[in-house]
């Protein structure tokens, strides 16, 4: 599992930031990028997991993209597949 | 830059500013040495790292360390210059009235036992030393992020040559503005008009930044920011509080005044944020601090403490303003708001010493107006100086800037080199590897 510190935005309001008596646009919000290669039988249960811990109703929320992967090695054991998740 | 004689009679003064040998009759005064020698370390400190982390956390994290060592090299050489010619011209003892000569070219005669006043001539000259250091550093906010760091270099170096010594000579070496009796405790004109003026005119030179007024141009580290500001306004009892070139009580109330208007600038912007926008900003707050600091600064020997009240106010409010209007709504981009900020505080504070002086205002009473002026007479000198200073600045920066481009094939960086940043195009070497 990865997490990645990012910014963006998509319907979410943009916030105003103050600068010595004027305010500045922020179209960029920062964002939290969770990024976890799995197993496909485990793939129902994260999607579960991450809308358990993230989601509030509220637009911000954030999205899921689920994705093949073509291939995996873990450098260590040389194994693929499945046994290198 | 007064002494303590001068407060007392300013005719005294006046002949002792024009032949600092008689004063060097005195004894010297351990005490006074002690305060002055420590404003002097005060003062540097204003600068490095003070005003280079107060400037490096509103810039960019491309430019961050484009910014420090920008101030650390004007620190560098402006001390060098000083040594050479710049204390001769600005405190030599030339009866010219606009400079004070070659004689004192490379401390020619200042020894160990020379006095200036009752203090050592070279701890006055640190002293000084430190002034001329931070004033073409406070200019550095005018044009950050995009100028070429030899251009910035030749143009502070000719700038302090042209424009600082000669107006500090006029101003506290005996010169012409002195004999007139303009009330400038601290450098009210001498810094602060001085650099503001300086930065207006850079900024429109070298033009704006190409993200000028985008988000994208926030500062990269308030935390920076708010380090820096703190450390100016405990260094500034040393800029002010050592101009009175002693241990005395006009130290003490020179301390108390520049702090209170310090924190009533600093109240000023908090106040109008919060009413404005709902929400009052750290920067708003220490912005304002610094318009209460550069504010007080020419009228720190002069008013009392309720009046140095009115000075953090009115400069606070008037700053605040002046920022909006030269950023926001004329769009010149005087990057980290010199001219507002400091040029603007120079001269109201310049302008209100000239009233807050008077002993006829009640509580608001300052130490009182000398013997031959009136409050209208001593606004009109007042006038003059902030005048005088302001124009001489704005056309002999004019000139040096024409001439740094000249030498240097432009003052500004290429676009590809302000979109990659200074740090990496100017010095190979980035502020933070993460």
């Amino acid at each position: 599992m990865t997490l990645t510190e990012v910014k963006g935005f998509d319907r979410q309001k943009r916030h105003t930031e103050l600068y010595r008596g004027a305010e500045y646009v922020i179209d960029f919000l920062p964002k939290s990028k969770l990024e976890v290669a799995v197993a496909d039988k485990l793939c129902d249960h994260v999607i579960e997991a991450i809308c358990k811990a993230a989601g509030t109703g509220q637009i911000g929320d954030g999205k899921i993209f689920v994705t093949d992967l073509e291939q995996s090695i873990r450098i260590r054991t040389g194994k693929s597949g499945n046994d290198a998740l | 830059m007064m002494n303590k004689i001068a407060k007392t009679t300013y005719l005294t003064t006046a002949a002792l500013l024009l032949l600092p040998s008689l004063a060097s009759a005195q004894d010297l005064n351990g005490a006074n040495t002690g305060w002055v020698l420590t404003s002097t370390a005060l003062v540097l400190f204003m600068t490095l790292p003070g005003l280079s982390l107060f400037y490096g956390g509103l810039v960019r994290t491309k430019n961050v360390l484009s910014v420090l060592m920008q101030c650390f090299a004007i620190a560098v050489t402006v001390s060098i210059l000083w040594l050479i010619v710049g204390y001769s011209i600005a405190f030599g003892p030339s009866e010219s009235a606009y400079w004070g000569g070659l004689s004192k070219v490379m401390f020619n005669g200042v020894g160990i036992d020379s006095l200036y006043g009752d203090i050592p001539e070279t701890t006055f000259a640190a002293f000084q030393m430190t002034f001329a250091i931070i004033t073409p550093a406070l200019v550095v906010g005018a044009f950050v992020e995009r100028i070429k760091f030899s251009s910035m270099l030749i143009f502070s170096l000719l700038w302090t040559l042209v424009v600082y010594f000669p107006i500090a000579n006029w101003v506290w070496g005996g010169g012409w503005l002195g004999q007139m009796g303009l009330i400038d405790f601290a450098g009210g004109t001498v810094v602060h008009i001085t650099a503001g003026v300086a930065a207006l005119v850079t900024a429109l030179v070298i033009g704006q930044r190409k993200d000028f007024l985008s988000s994208v141009t926030l500062p990269h580290n308030l935390t920076m920011s708010f380090t820096g500001a703190a450390m100016l306004w405990v260094g500034w009892f040393g800029f002010n509080a050592g101009s009175a070139l002693a241990a005395d009580g006009a130290a003490g109330m020179a301390l108390f005044a520049t702090h209170i208007s310090a924190a009533t600038g600093a109240l000023s912007w908090i106040v109008i944020e919060w009413k404005k926008y709902g929400k009052p900003s750290g920067l708003g707050a220490i912005t304002g601090m610094v318009a209460g600091l550069a504010t007080i600064t020419p009228a720190s020997g002069s008013v009392g403490p309720a009046g140095a009240l009115i000075v953090g106010l009115v400069g606070g409010v008037i700053c605040y303003f002046a920022t909006i209007y030269l950023k926001q709504i004329i769009k010149i981009d005087d990057s980290l708001d010199v001219f507002p900020v400091h040029g603007v505080g120079g001269i109201v504070g310049t302008f209100l010493a000239g009233i807050l002086v008077s002993g006829n205002l009640g509580i608001f009473s300052g130490n009182g107006l000398a013997p031959d002026m009136t409050i209208g007479s001593q606004l009109m000198v007042q006038i003059t100086g902030i005048l005088a200073t302001g124009i001489y600045t704005a056309i002999a920066t004019f000139i040096i800037l024409k001439i740094v481009g000249a030498l240097t094939s432009g003052i500004r960086v290429t676009d590809e080199q302000e979109q990659q940043g200074l740090d990496i195009t100017d010095h190979d070497e980035k502020g933070y590897s993460m």
